[in-house]
């Protein structure tokens, strides 16, 4: 019993950056027909926005400390960051803790543009070629975004670590009237959890609540129909492009306390999430959400001791036979919408 | 009228007398004009340094490149010498080798075995390498080892840990300075047991391949031996990015040790996760939880940040060790590059400097010759203490370090501390353990 929690909790988190990735790839898939392959990409962008502001924040100068000495003998410099001199020691070293959590006000308009960017600059120019052209040219823009980051980033992880206040993990065994530290779960993994809620939440309240969001809805009902009733639709798909690498953005900003980022981690999340999208059901956004959470559950029940002992090898394929089994009984999958990539 | 008797027999014989005809002055022509592949006959002579320059490795690989080019700096005579001050040796004399200048050329492994045979199939075939060093992965030492044996030419492996590399895939003209999975855990095991006590319950989370399985295996057999139990060990995906749900089940499973036979990303992601989820505040069977990393690397280190403090592994070697080469070798590399060598520039620089050694002693850039150089080699000053290349598997033989992530760090590449030195007598084994055979040395040509 305790097994199951726990793997429910695991696969909740998870799921929880599934569902945010394919949520925005479903969004771009929706609106304007595009298989984004470089949606991962913007995931880890969103990523280095963190790097980047916590970077910005230990900005530093060099003060020479004569009691200690380098790797070479010579006296020690130690940085001492320029927001400890403004702001004093404490607060300071409370700003550059909380550099994870503030670069979610930071990578906000730095998505939105780069998305917007990307959308205007290369992906409109080829609405109208075929899928295949789509897929390799975004896939080419996901592996030159990619190498400019470790150009600049280098190739090894980078740690970001939460604020201090969250680390360590709630004993949720102990809660339920379990022994303690047999359900433990970190607290950086439960925000993480409640952000893609809120996010999940946010997007979908937009598009239901507001009317720019009815316009969109209508938009990826009836594209022309839209434009006959002289509604410039190609700008609002645009800004919606722009939501969408928010969102993925936002997504990675957030994981990067689970795992140290680095150049490669959008790509280890990419193929993962076009499952998600097609078990999901291709342009459905609650598919995307259920199946992104499905899966992840299901991946963490594959990695148990127990199953693997009977079925070695099942973590590795779980998503993938997944997906076969759904498509092989709803072709469409779960949520799937009659008409969608089926002309 | 004379009569053809054409028969089939007949005509094989004469093809086969005509074709040895044609083909005996070629074979003598090319023995006399190269008796060893890509042997060197202008000014000149070139070595060809395969490294990740690409993927996930690829600042190891940038490291190990920096070590390559000090060393042949130093080799011609460059720079202020380097470990050529400190080595045993004194046959190199800063002329290059032989004479010859030093020139090299790279290739990029990326870390795939196909990609870093490709590379170094071009570097011999196309570039003349007479000699092929570097990488960063067990899977690529041993795909290129192979290859140079194919090819006739020496390899003087980089960073490879897995025993395999001079165990059962152990090739003649293959060389390893790095040290592997057995020592690492012959190394550790007493330490473990001098700070965390002999009745422990371990579990093993292992990277789900070849240098994987030596590690655990390794660690596990010499943690056994002083009374530890393994109470799991499983398989990790070696594309596995977060590890939470192979963590999770530790703490359930009454394990109090988890053992990460993990490597690169592998490791700093499992290591983060387990922090984050907080094992090592946790009491078990009365003991406080704690973590082990069999292979630890600085780099590595850097990325897994402040939760290798406190942790135990074991390396190759460290730039804080005072002895006169490390501080050599640490004053030349820090001076031309503004940071301390890793491990990875380290043997790759130290095995740049026994090839050369090695010519210069044979006399000859014959593959034969410098194995036969290298061969029993006793050598010191290159900073791992005294030294034996082990003629039977050619694996480097020297002592260990075993090293804790440091608590209170001076600066990004201040993470480790050296705990204990171990004697290279206790990490010493028989040859024979790991199989595999050397074959005969093969020149090429």
């Amino acid at each position: 019993m305790e097994a199951i929690i726990l793997q429910i909790l695991n696969g909740l988190d998870k799921g929880s950056a599934y569902a945010l990735i394919a949520l925005g790839l479903t969004l771009i898939f929706g609106t304007l027909g595009v298989v984004n392959f470089a949606h991962g990409a913007l995931f880890m962008i969103g990523a280095f926005c963190a790097v980047t502001l916590s970077r910005i924040l230990t900005l530093s100068h060099t003060v020479v400390d004569d009691t200690q000495t380098d790797f070479l003998g010579n006296p020690l410099k130690v940085d001492v960051p320029y927001v400890m001199d403004w702001f004093g020691e404490t607060t300071g070293a409370a700003i550059i803790d909380w550099a994870v959590p503030l670069s979610i006000l930071f990578a906000i308009p730095v998505m939105i543009a780069i998305g917007v960017i990307m959308e205007r600059g290369l992906i409109k120019h080829f609405y109208k070629r075929p899928h295949a052209d789509q897929i390799l040219v975004t896939f080419g823009l996901a592996i030159v975004l990619q190498e400019i980051i470790k150009y600049y980033y280098g190739a090894n992880p980078i740690p970001t670590p939460a604020p201090a206040a969250f680390k360590g993990s709630f004993d949720f065994g102990a809660m339920l009237g379990f022994d303690p530290n047999i359900i433990i779960y970190p607290y950086w993994r439960i925000i993480y959890f409640a952000f893609a809620a809120v996010i999940i939440g946010a997007v979908f309240a937009f598009l239901q609540f507001t009317t720019f969001g009815m316009v969109v809805r209508a938009g990826m009902a009836d594209r022309e129909t839209v434009q006959l009733l002289g509604i410039n639709i190609d700008r609002r798909f645009t800004l919606m492009f722009g939501i969408a690498a928010a969102v993925a953005g936002l997504a990675g900003v957030m994981y990067t306390p689970i795992n140290s980022p680095n150049y490669h981690m959008g790509m280890d999340f990419l193929v993962l999430s076009f499952v998600v999208v097609v078990v999901g059901g291709m342009g459905s956004l609650p598919g995307a959400v259920a199946a992104g959470f499905l899966l992840g559950i299901l991946e963490s029940f594959a990695s148990m001791r127990e199953v693997l002992a009977v079925l070695p090898g099942l973590n590795q394929i779980i998503i993938y036979l997944v997906a076969i089994i759904i498509l092989l009984t709803r072709p469409r999958g779960l949520m799937g919408r009659k008409g969608v990539m089926e002309e | 009228m004379s009569k053809m008797n054409l028969t089939r027999r007949g005509v094989l014989k004469t093809g086969a007398i005509a074709g040895a005809g044609v083909a005996a002055p070629t074979i003598f022509t090319a023995q006399s004009a190269a008796a060893f592949t890509n042997e060197p006959t202008g000014s000149s002579v070139t070595l060809g340094f395969n490294v990740p320059q690409t993927g996930p490795y690829a600042d190891e690989g940038a490291d190990e490149l920096r070590a390559y080019e000090l060393a042949v700096e130093h080799l011609n005579g460059g720079g202020d010498g380097g470990l050529m001050n400190t080595f045993s040796s004194k046959a190199l004399q800063g002329n290059g080798i032989m004479g010859k200048k030093v020139e090299y050329v790279t290739g990029d492994t990326q870390t795939k075995s196909d990609a870093a045979r490709a590379s170094a199939r071009s570097m011999i075939e196309k570039d003349g390498a007479v000699m092929i060093t570097g990488g960063s992965s067990s899977g690529v030492a041993v795909a290129v080892q192979a290859l140079c044996q194919e090819a006739g030419v020496i390899f003087m492996a980089g960073l490879t840990h897995s025993n395999d590399t001079t165990g059962k895939d152990k090739k003649a003209n293959g060389f390893r300075h790095f040290f592997n999975s057995y020592m690492s855990g012959a190394a550790l095991a007493p330490i473990l047991a001098n700070n965390y006590g002999t009745d422990r319950k371990a579990y093993h989370l292992t990277a789900d391949y070849n240098w994987g399985y030596t590690t655990e295996e390794a660690v596990r057999t010499s943690t056994e031996a002083m009374g530890w139990e393994t109470v799991a060990a499983v398989k990790t995906p070696l594309t596995q990015t977060d590890f939470s749900s192979y963590i999770a089940p530790v703490l359930q499973s009454g394990a109090d040790v988890l053992v990460l036979n993990h490597y690169g990303g592998n490791m700093v992601n499992s290591l983060t996760n387990a922090v984050q989820f907080g094992l090592r505040d946790k009491l078990v069977n009365n003991k406080n939880f704690e973590i082990v990393v069999p292979l630890y690397s600085r780099l590595m280190a850097k990325g897994a940040g402040a939760n290798v403090k406190g942790i135990f592994g074991s390396t190759n070697w460290h730039w804080s060790l005072q002895d006169e080469g490390s501080k050599a070798f640490v004053k030349s590399f820090g001076t031309k590059y503004g940071f301390p060598p890793s491990q990875a520039a380290h043997t790759c620089y130290v095995q740049a400097m026994l090839y050369a050694d090695a010519v210069e002693r044979a006399g000859s850039f014959n593959p034969c010759a410098v194995a036969e150089a290298l061969e029993g080699f006793e050598f010191d000053g290159m900073g791992n203490g005294p030294t034996l290349y082990r003629a039977e598997d050619h694996q480097c033989f020297k002592d260990v370090l075993v090293v804790k992530g440091k608590e209170n760090p001076t600066s990004e590449f201040d993470l480790l501390e050296i705990v204990e030195v171990t004697p290279v007598s206790q990490v010493t084994y028989d040859a024979s353990i790991f199989g595999g055979e050397l074959g005969s040395c093969n020149p090429g040509a």
